[in-house]
């Protein structure tokens, strides 16, 4: 696998920019409205995105773009701990919830979690 | 059937999101029930993104500054203002320049940290143009990468390449295909590609279809 070939892959004439999975919209979506509310500058996270995009690809992540939204949510978790917005037990709590909630509910009722 | 534990193969049970999904929505969550994001808002935000905000957009500022030149003087003049003249502006306040080519010289964007884009013109980036391959070789080899893309400049052409930043975003306006003069901007607009305003694309005339 030369780099060419990996580049040539990426390349799709005529493919339509999309959002590949929801939590891509979902997460793109947050980090704007965070930004649109002052926590943070629109350069204060392009900063902090590009360092976690070079450490990944330094630490052997993808060349090809396809990691790219999972580093783009590491960014935003630890960005948001470091600003004291969201601690990792009160995301990892959620995160059990979530799944807990995902696993016992039948298939076609709404997934919810009871609210604090 | 064993039952007793729900995975993804379990019909009877809604299907678990993956990891980063679980992780993104309970972000959400806990950003929502401490009242920093209204969910109707990022909702409303991912809308617009699927549906009205993409290339299109772009596709309209390029054709207008090809059968308007008052518009065009304003586009080089001041991208920003101009593209917001048609209802598109920036989502982060990021200022926006149009780069025009000629047949002396090919514009090309990248943004080489990151993957800023003009979202407001462009909408989502496309996968290539997120990759480190894109981001590492299109400032070092841009004709190497332009042939990838089938894209072959005559010898005298030079290759500018653009830098976006989280400040400026860069818009190409392709050249005009030949033989257009009578194609209305609304039919100009359905020529522009996308990767044509990102300069890894040339326009070709309507018709040809070496373009697909």
């Amino acid at each position: 696998m030369n780099p060419e070939s990996k580049l040539r892959a990426g390349f799709r004439v005529g493919e339509t920019p999309s959002f590949e999975e929801p939590w891509h919209a979902q997460v793109f979506a947050l980090t704007h409205k965070l930004a649109d509310a002052g926590h943070y500058t629109w350069p204060e996270w392009a900063a902090h995105f590009a360092t976690a995009l070079e450490q990944a690809r330094l630490a052997g992540g993808a060349v090809d773009g396809s990691d790219y939204y999972d580093v783009w949510l590491e960014t935003l978790e630890a960005l948001l701990v470091k600003l004291d917005l969201a601690s990792p037990e009160e995301v990892g709590n959620l995160v059990e919830a979530w799944r807990q909630a995902y696993l016992n509910t039948p298939h076609g009722n709404p997934v919810e979690i009871a609210h604090d | 059937m064993s039952g007793h534990s729900h995975d993804h193969d379990d019909p009877d049970y809604s299907v678990l999101p993956s990891d980063p999904a679980l992780r993104v929505k309970s972000l959400e969550t806990l950003l929502v029930n401490k009242g920093l994001v209204d969910p109707a808002a990022l909702d409303a935000f991912i809308d617009s993104f699927q549906n009205d905000i993409g290339p299109k957009n772009g596709a309209r500022v390029v054709a207008k500054a090809w059968c308007d030149a008052a518009y065009r003087e304003r586009l080089l003049a001041d991208a920003t203002s101009a593209i917001a003249e048609l209802g598109f502006s920036g989502i982060q306040g990021e200022h926006m320049a149009a780069v025009e080519n000629t047949d002396d010289v090919h514009n090309m964007v990248v943004c080489t940290l990151c993957s800023c884009y003009p979202w407001p013109v462009l909408g989502i980036p496309p996968t290539w143009y997120k990759s480190f391959e894109y981001r590492s070789r299109a400032v070092v080899d841009p004709r190497g990468v332009l042939a990838e893309f089938g894209v072959e400049l005559p010898e005298g052409t030079s290759v500018q390449v653009w830098d976006s930043t989280a400040e400026i975003r860069y818009l190409v306006i392709p050249k005009r295909p030949e033989d257009t003069e009578s194609l209305s901007e609304s039919q100009l607009a359905e020529l522009v590609t996308r990767d044509s305003m990102i300069g890894t694309g040339v326009i070709s005339p309507p018709g040809d279809s070496n373009d697909d």
